[in-house]
């Protein structure tokens, strides 16, 4: 049982990074329908940020908010330099152009941080009170992180003029333009969004994977079996999605297929929730106009 | 990718040098290719060698992705597949090199296909995902502990390379040349009719217009499934003979990067083009080596570089832009003839 639970709280804190990520994959999928394919090596390009401010002695919560900031502004320039011009591209073209950003961002992290691996500190203290055999305070606190990202995204969209106006261009980005909506700068503040959330993801698994250029790489098929158990285009979906798939990858290769198969595991999710429900958990289901 | 001309284009509406140069150009090209393994060492020999495997490799996802509009990001798993093949038959059942080939690109054909069956319900995004997915998975799979009897697990499977047959007086370099030489022959021959036929015009169609091509009458699930399994039946081929020619399979050779590799390659070489394949192999094999000069990771970044600006700039490749170099040449000798 102690095992059991320490297993199911691992998952969870997991999950939440899961979630995290699939969060910024929708975002994107959203307002463009394109999935991001470079979001994982964003994500893990912003924690080097990160990790070089921390240990060049900067403290690290102000690493944490500067890593954000940038992230956000890398994002905002992605989307502004090279995915605008590809606005009616075909899909085949949008792939090729993420898949060159997956490698420049992990070759260039390699080029600039060094191929080795790296510890990432954790900014959660080891407290006395919640020492326990089922959980640590990492884990505690990544689940917080999420659940704060989360709260404050659905705030965000839920409560404010801004959130409004993404979620008006998302859904309808004519109608938008034509409301005085500048849909541009919307599409730019939805990406930088999507790339500070994963460079929280990435902050967050950091110190569990360790921190190195390929470390994304897993969690991003992850991520993508999240979104697409929740749904793609469902941001609460995602957040489900990211802690079922963190849960049933730890209690799956705690006792079931052991831990050398759990790439596996998110193939078979992500090949078996396509065929047998596409639309995911709480995504709409997609009806095309022929 | 709307149009490609040298697939669409009527063979009547050809410049009539265009028509038969190409016959010339071809019969020159593979005496060429004949004296070549005599004259260089068998370094140089064995690197066109991979080339040429990998040019098969490129013309089956070039197949798929190409003119049938199915984007696979994870097509190093069906290369792997007939690598493993190929290595698991040669040194544990004995087969030879020559019968275990077509079992394995029997075996990837088989498999491509039944993959192509989910896929059939995932539209570009999605299978890309999909198969991203497989390519990531891969390596954990060959390395997993209860197939470890027969793929050696992490540490591979050594094979050993064929001798020439017949006391041909050929070292083994030079034999395997040859062999992979009329394999590559006779895959772009093939691959070059289906296109013609009718079948290849409804693989094209389906990436075009899939609803007007169902309306049309054409059965689309089928005709993907097909495309599936003869572009994983031609990547395993090149997986197997690559095999055969580095005499060394293990899991680490087949990481989520072979698939993107391939992926660069096409594009390279020429989205829908039948020669791109041979560009986009020879550009997969040397363009590392020099880039690696300049730093361990600069191959990556200038790969990606590459990538955007073809998409920009290029968007069928090398292929593309060396037919349209032949037009125009051919167009200039016309003019100063009349």
């Amino acid at each position: 049982m102690e095992t059991f639970l320490h297993q199911l709280f691992a998952g969870l804190a997991t999950g939440g990074v899961y979630a995290s990520l699939a969060l910024a994959l929708v975002m994107i999928y959203q307002a463009t329908h394109l999935v991001n394919f470079a979001q994982g090596e964003l994500a893990m390009f912003s924690t080097y940020t990160a990790w070089a401010m921390v240990s060049a002695g900067v403290p690290y919560w102000i690493a944490f908010v500067a890593t954000l900031a940038l992230s956000f502004a890398a994002g905002a320039a992605i989307e502004r330099l090279v995915i605008r011009p590809m606005a009616n591209a075909p899909i085949l073209s949008v792939v090729i152009v993420f898949i060159a950003l997956l490698l420049i961002f992990n070759s260039m992290a390699g080029f600039l941080f060094g191929t080795d691996m790296q510890s990432f500190p954790s900014p959660f203290p080891e407290l006395e009170a919640i020492q326990n055999p089922y959980f640590s305070a990492h884990e505690i606190g990544v689940l917080v992180v999420t659940l704060a990202v989360v709260f404050g995204l659905y705030s965000f969209f839920r409560f404010t003029s801004l959130g409004l106006a993404l979620r008006a261009v998302a859904v309808n980005p004519q109608s938008a333009r034509l409301v005085g909506i500048r849909v541009g700068s919307m599409l730019a503040l939805g990406w930088g969004l999507s790339a500070a959330i994963g460079a929280i993801a990435g902050m967050m698994v950091a110190p569990i994977v360790f921190l190195d250029p390929n470390m994304m790489v897993g969690v991003q098929v992850y991520a993508f079996a999240a979104a697409l158990v929740g749904g793609i285009d469902s941001p609460l979906g995602a957040v489900l999605g990211g802690f079922l798939v963190g849960v049933l990858e730890n209690l799956l290769g705690a006792y079931v297929i052991g831990t050398e198969l759990k790439l596996t595991v998110a193939l078979a999710l992500i090949v078996v929730v396509l065929i047998v429900k596409p639309s995911g958990l709480l995504g709409k289901t997609a009806v095309t106009r022929v | 990718m709307t149009n490609s001309y040298a697939a669409t284009l009527p063979r009547t509406q050809m410049p009539a040098l265009l028509r038969y140069r190409r016959f010339l150009l071809l019969l020159l090209g593979l005496a060429a290719l004949s004296i070549v393994p005599f004259a260089l060492e068998d370094f140089w020999v064995f690197q066109l060698t991979l080339v040429m495997a990998s040019s098969i490799a490129l013309l089956g996802l070039n197949l798929l992705t190409g003119f049938n509009g199915q984007i696979s990001l994870g097509h190093g798993a069906f290369f792997a597949l007939g690598a493993y093949t190929q290595a698991i038959l040669m040194t544990q059942f004995s087969v030879p090199y020559a019968l275990a080939l077509p079992v394995a690109g029997l075996l990837c054909l088989g498999f491509g296909m039944l993959f192509g069956l989910p896929a059939l319900r995932l539209e570009g995004l999605y299978l890309a995902l999909a198969t991203f997915a497989l390519g990531v998975a891969l390596p954990q799979l060959l390395k997993y502990r209860h197939f470890e009897a027969w793929t050696g697990g992490v540490q591979g499977i050594t094979l050993s390379k064929p001798e020439a047959p017949f006391r041909l007086d050929l070292t083994p370099d030079q034999w395997l040349y040859f062999f992979v030489l009329a394999l590559a022959v006779v895959c772009f021959l093939t691959a070059r009719s289906l296109l013609h036929s009718h079948v290849g015009r409804a693989i094209v169609a389906i990436r075009d217009q899939p609803i007007a091509a169902a309306a049309m009458g054409i059965d689309v699930a089928r005709y993907k499934t097909i495309t599936f399994g003869v572009s994983s039946l031609y990547t395993g081929i090149a997986g197997a003979l690559t095999a055969i020619a580095v005499q060394f399979v293990a899991p680490d050779s087949f990481t989520s990067l072979l698939s993107i590799d391939l992926l660069v390659g096409i594009v390279v070489g020429g989205i829908a083009q039948l020669p791109g394949a041979i560009y986009g192999a020879l550009f997969m094999r040397f363009i590392p080596t020099l880039t690696e000069h300049l730093s361990k990771s600069a191959t990556g970044a200038i790969y990606g570089v590459i990538l955007i600006v073809f998409v920009y700039a290029m968007p069928y490749g090398i292929a593309g832009f060396v037919t349209r170099m032949f037009m125009r040449l051919t167009q200039a000798m016309k003019r100063r003839g009349s």
